[in-house]
């Protein structure tokens, strides 16, 4: 096993040395994970004060970033969105990873109905407008942070339940699975301890991936009107809020969420893209 | 022929899950449809008796029933915001939407496709990583900030566009109706200058729209040319002394369609659901602006008219990439 | 199987109905100084104002394609800007009128030239036709109708062809105004009855076409995008408008209006964020026409029925602490009249009127402390979406300030759909919203929004029964000393109660091109193309 592991690490030392676009885009996920984690305690002020005799003020040393129409900080406000904009997107995938997942573990292993079931609610999903059904469950059960991360997961179910589907598929018949069938493993058994650990790293591919689409469609909710509340800090609100006064030139309240936005979704793509190649240097592209 | 109808009667569940869980989430909107319709000062008799006429005070399984029997007689019902049948709308609209699509998918194979080439020629060198990047980077934008962003830009700022004010300009006329594609329908009445209007209208949302769709393609494009160029013909190609362009642009990349095809097909129809917050910023008159607005409204018929219309394109674009990809690879015939 | 055959005749109605929309103009094209382009949010939803779901943009296809007994009279407002006159009429239809010596009636002429756009004489069947369907369709036309006490079609009498009589139901001095608002407006009853396909008050066909003798016809409608209007060169009522032909775009988004207005790719732009109207003002690069709505406010409401502003010490307290200043410079951008600060008892009758309440943190925190025992309170306060650009910054102020004297408060963003159905409900704790009458008079606003009756209005769920003696005194009143002591009466009552505190009173802003001239504003603040004016 340790020879594995450190086979792993190696492996992971050439990816990130041969393609330093991985190597900043770690860097740059260390930062937003700080920036999700330290949030308020390193926010230069209070996200939701409002000053408005300093409302719509260009950036200047003071306000990095500059102030909104209520004259709040948009740096602060752009730190402390991390934490919520990160956290949905983070629980959708967990969330999305775990029934999705499961449900195609489930669908690759045993075939059969189960397969054929998972396969039709993965169908019907496809066929709906994604971002319409995401806007559709979240104006149909309100607009909370829950809401959302489960509208998130479920326009993401396919992509899961398809990919782990497919893994298990391939792994079912694999040598050790058999080995542990005859050794007198139950099925359930052999999916947890033995199938799971398998497709796990191509798993985790797939949520890096996804996390970046999950925020943008959380934004995309926003903008909408069908966000979270305010006056909680959101990228996409913020974005949103500050698109309308692009036109008349105070163009700082929607370029730095929006470029924060931008940023963080783009650190995903390129590590999932990353994590990859570590995990399966076959699919390499 | 057998195939096809298999396939069409296979997506029938799907089609009705679809049904099915539109209606059910189109009656859990908190909106009261009624209440709405019934106008600022309306009494409690007059909101009722808007319910009754809408049928709203059925039961849930009655309304459904309702609502089949309207679809098998292809009845998709009013819209209540626009006062409009839907049917009528959908298929007004739906020309804007896909000829919007359309423009943004081939502007993005326009660029993205010889970028992935030229990303797998040159593997590993700057070029690729500036591909990885550019693609990244354009499926990380929020559509509704680039789109704003290009308007205040090109519009604004430059005044290189012109007014996004929908799909011509308010002084030009719409052309004669073929194919609802104005830039098709333009030029089929030889009308050159109301062609030169439609297509200033619809460059930035295009182009709003393909910078999203770069990454899948140029994506494909790399990946396949990559696994191409490592075959055995395209070395024995080489060898027997064919230039490199030749190689690249003739043997490897016409081999290498086949993938990006299937890609295409998934993209546009990503792309056609996706583009509704672009028709939002743009005014595009197209039926993913209006699913939104009648979505804020709970007005329920255009909703779920619009979802029934995007599930059967899905679907028959799916068979269509089949098809396609069994005509041109024989090896796809023997998985079914 | 009703609803089917509902909704297959409306199919087949609008068939029909779409050569008559679409037929062109055969005169030479319009040119460019008689042509106007109008971009506003949205546009009409039906052709039919009386017609049950009529949105706000219907009212323009009312003022400009029909026209009604009688005009409110224009008064100069500012510079290119006229307003209507409440008190004083002008002939629309009806060339004279005469109200009789009981002052139960009122006898009209109608134009003898006046003829539809399907060039029928007007006759005073039509009338009664229009008026009879405006009280029987439901609705919102019937309770507009109702609120100037036009009950019944029994009160609408064609004495001949070109005599009309409406029989009162009581005094009422709302009658006469309602009849100049966009809703009794007089409709070509046979050609509506010939295409009804058996409904009696035609309510598909008219949805889908215009059949009226307006000053103007609807030559395109292509929903949610644009409505395109030309000239009718026949119109008897009046001045035969400059303006030849009228696009109105719906472009969803402020901003690109802005730009569009900006970079003069429209003539006028309609409905802005305030912020958006004080640039373009400031710049001066096109004119602002702001009239202060008449009638109407931004207020914070709270619910006097449920806990916890059963206690007027809160709500008071509320009043208090709602921050005006920041408010009207952060929210409005300066776009409307502050209502707050004033004296009490009130200065002067009349709606919307400044309230005694400005911003005193001590006073706040002392009636919360009294009130609630220092323990301090949570609730939430409730907005509608659709007017975010407004309502979500004031609501964040209020919010902020509030958290100040110990009151929590959660805000409730919703949209516009569900925003109606909570009002109804009315469990909102605390609404900010905007209401204001078409017929500015305080009795009227009172009574939407006061009156023990409940109406939706009626946000705060307020009951009182001295309250309601007093708004009902005032609508009815003898003589011109009662009615101002009425006045006076549940106006100090509302600002010591207040169940609403009143913020500020909105502009309606409209930005246009400098050469556009003969803004008029209209109460149902829709554009009047008869009045408009392009070119030096």
């Amino acid at each position: 096993m340790s020879a594995a592991q450190t086979s792993t690490f190696a492996h992971a030392r050439y990816v990130l040395g041969e393609n330093p676009v991985t190597l900043i885009a770690a860097l740059l996920f260390a930062g937003y994970a700080a920036m999700a984690v330290l949030g308020p305690a390193i926010a230069p002020y209070d996200p939701l004060a409002s000053d408005t005799m300093r409302a719509l003020q260009a950036p200047t040393w003071a306000h990095v970033f500059g102030t909104d129409q209520l004259g709040r900080d948009i740096l602060s406000r752009v730190i402390v969105a991390a934490r919520v904009d990160l956290g949905i997107a983070l629980a959708s995938v967990v969330l999305v990873f775990a029934a999705g997942g499961l449900a195609g573990l489930a669908a690759g292993f045993f075939g059969g109905w189960v397969d054929a079931v998972v396969g039709r609610i993965a169908d019907t999903i496809m066929a709906f407008p994604l971002f319409v059904l995401a806007m559709g469950i979240v104006a149909a059960l309100g607009n909370t942070i829950p809401n959302i991360v489960l509208a998130t997961a479920i326009i993401n179910f396919p992509l899961y339940a398809r990919v782990a589907r497919a893994e298990t598929m391939t792994r079912r018949e694999a040598g050790f699975v058999d080995a542990a069938r005859l050794s007198g493993h139950r099925d359930g058994a052999l999916l947890v301890l033995q199938v799971l650990p398998n497709i796990m790293p191509i798993m985790v591919v797939q949520m890096s991936l996804t996390m970046g689409y999950a925020i943008l469609n959380a934004a995309g909710l926003s903008f909408i009107g069908l966000g979270v509340r305010p006056p909680t800090a959101e990228w996409g609100i913020m974005v949103a809020e500050g698109a309308g006064f692009i036109v008349s030139g105070e163009w700082w309240i929607a370029l730095f969420p929006g470029a924060t936005l931008m940023l963080a979704v783009f650190c995903f793509n390129l590590l999932g893209d990353g994590l990859r190649d570590i995990a399966d240097p076959r699919r390499r592209t | 022929m057998r195939a096809i109808l298999l396939r069409l009667v296979g997506a029938i569940p799907t089609l009705f899950g679809v049904v099915l869980v539109t209606f059910l989430l189109t009656r859990v909107l908190p909106g009261d449809t009624a209440t709405y319709f019934a106008g600022p000062t309306a009494s409690p008799e007059s909101i009722a008796q808007i319910r009754t006429s809408l049928g709203l005070d059925r039961p849930l399984p009655e309304q459904f029933w309702r609502y089949l029997v309207d679809l098998g007689h292809g009845d998709l019902g009013m819209s209540l915001t626009t006062g409009q049948p839907v049917k009528t709308e959908l298929v007004n609209r739906l020309p804007a939407s896909a000829e919007l699509t359309l423009c943004g998918l081939l502007l993005a194979i326009g660029i993205a496709v010889p970028l992935g080439v030229l990303a797998a020629v040159r593997q590993g060198s700057l070029i690729d990583h500036a591909c990885r990047v550019v693609a990244t980077a354009g499926v990380s934008l929020p559509v509704f900030f680039t789109g704003l962003l290009l308007v205040y830009v090109f519009y604004f700022l430059l005044g290189w566009s012109p007014a996004p004010l929908g799909r011509l300009d308010a002084f030009a006329s719409a052309p004669k109706q073929h194919t609802g594609f104005y830039l098709v329908d333009t030029l089929w009445a030889g009308d050159f200058e109301t062609f030169r209007a439609a297509a200033a209208q619809i460059i930035l949302p295009a182009g709003t729209l393909a910078l999203f769709a770069l990454a899948p393609i140029a994506r494909i494009t790399r990946a396949s040319m990559l696994a191409v160029l490592g075959s055995e013909f395209i070395r024995t190609a080489r060898a027997s002394g064919l230039s490199g362009p030749t190689v690249v642009l003739t043997y490897a990349l016409r081999n290498a369609l086949l993938p990006v095809v299937t890609v295409l097909g998934m993209v546009f129809s990503f792309l056609l659901g996706a583009n509704v917050l672009v028709e939002k910023v743009f005014a595009w008159p197209g039926i993913g602006s209006y699913a939104i607005e009648a979505l804020i409204a709970s007005d329920y018929a255009p909703v779920q008219g619009f979802v029934l219309t995007m599930a059967v394109l899905y679907v028959l674009l799916n068979l269509a990439i089949d098809l396609v990809n069994r005509a041109i690879d024989p090896r796809a015939r023997r998985g079914a | 199987m009703k609803r089917r055959v509902f909704l297959k005749s409306a199919a087949g109605a609008a068939a029909l109905a779409a050569p008559a929309i679409k037929q062109a103009a055969a005169q030479p094209a319009p040119t460019r100084n008689e042509t106007l382009i109008l971009v506003q949010e949205y546009g009409p939803n039906s052709m039919d104002m009386q017609g049950i779901g009529a949105a706000q943009p219907v009212n323009g296809v009312s003022l400009n394609c029909y026209d009604t007994l009688i005009r409110f009279k224009r008064k100069p407002f500012a510079e290119g800007v006229t307003v209507f006159d409440l008190e004083n009429f002008e002939p629309g239809l009806a060339a004279s009128w005469q109200t009789a010596s009981d002052g139960m009636s009122c006898t009209f002429k109608l134009r003898d030239n006046a003829q539809f756009h399907s060039k029928r004489p007007v006759t005073a069947r039509d009338v009664k036709w229009s008026l009879d369907r405006a009280v029987k369709i439901g609705g919102f036309a019937t309770t507009q109708m109702a609120a100037g006490s036009l009950e019944k079609p029994e009160q609408f009498v064609a004495v001949d062809d070109k005599t009309f009589r409406i029989d009162f139901a009581r005094k009422d001095k709302l009658t006469m105004p309602d009849l100049a608002v966009t809703i009794p407006f007089i409709i070509d009853s046979e050609t509506a009855m010939a295409n009804a396909a058996g409904d009696p008050l035609a309510k598909e066909y008219l949805k889908n076409n215009v059949a009226g003798s307006g000053a103007f016809k609807v030559e395109s409608w292509k929903p949610g995008t644009e409505t395109i209007y030309v000239r009718n060169d026949d119109w008897a009522c009046g001045d035969l408008p400059k303006l030849r032909r009228v696009i109105a775009r719906d472009i969803p988004s402020p901003s690109t209006r802005r730009a569009l207005i900006e970079r003069g790719d429209a003539d006028i732009s309609y409905g802005l964020p305030p912020k958006d109207f004080k640039d373009l003002a400031d710049a001066g690069k096109v004119r602002v026409a702001a009239v202060p709505v008449p009638n109407a406010i931004w207020y914070v409401a709270m619910n006097t029925a449920n806990s916890p502003f059963t206690d007027v010490r809160l709500r008071q307290a509320v009043a208090w602490a709602v921050p005006y200043e920041k408010i009207m410079s952060a929210a409005m951008f300066g776009r409307g009249v502050p209502m707050y600060g004033g004296p009490q008892p009130v200065a002067k009758i009349g709606w919307p009127v400044p309230s005694h309440y400005k911003v005193d943190m001590d006073k706040a925190k002392a009636l919360v402390a009294a009130a609630t025992g220092g323990a301090g309170l949570t609730t939430s306060l409730l907005f509608d979406a659709g007017s975010a650009t407004i309502a979500e910054p004031m609501a964040i102020l209020v919010q902020e300030s509030l958290a100040q004297i110990g009151i929590k408060v959660e805000l409730n963003k919703v949209p516009g759909a569900n925003f109606r159905g909570e009002l109804n409900k009315k469990t909102a704790p605390m609404v900010i919203n905007r209401f204001g009458g078409w017929l500015d008079f305080p009795d009227y606003f009172f009574f939407w929004n006061y009156h023990g009756n409940n109406s939706i209005f009626n946000v705060a769920s307020y009951q009182n029964k001295e309250m309601d003696k007093l708004i009902d005194a005032a609508r009815f009143a003898p003589d011109a000393a009662s009615y101002e002591r009425d006045v006076r009466g549940f106006l100090d009552m509302g600002m010591d109660q207040v169940p609403m505190v009143p913020v500020c009173q909105p502009f309606h802003d409209v930005a246009m091109q400098k050469y556009i001239g003969g803004y008029h504003y209209a109460p149902s603040r829709e554009p009047d193309f008869r009045y408009l004016t392009k070119g030096a």
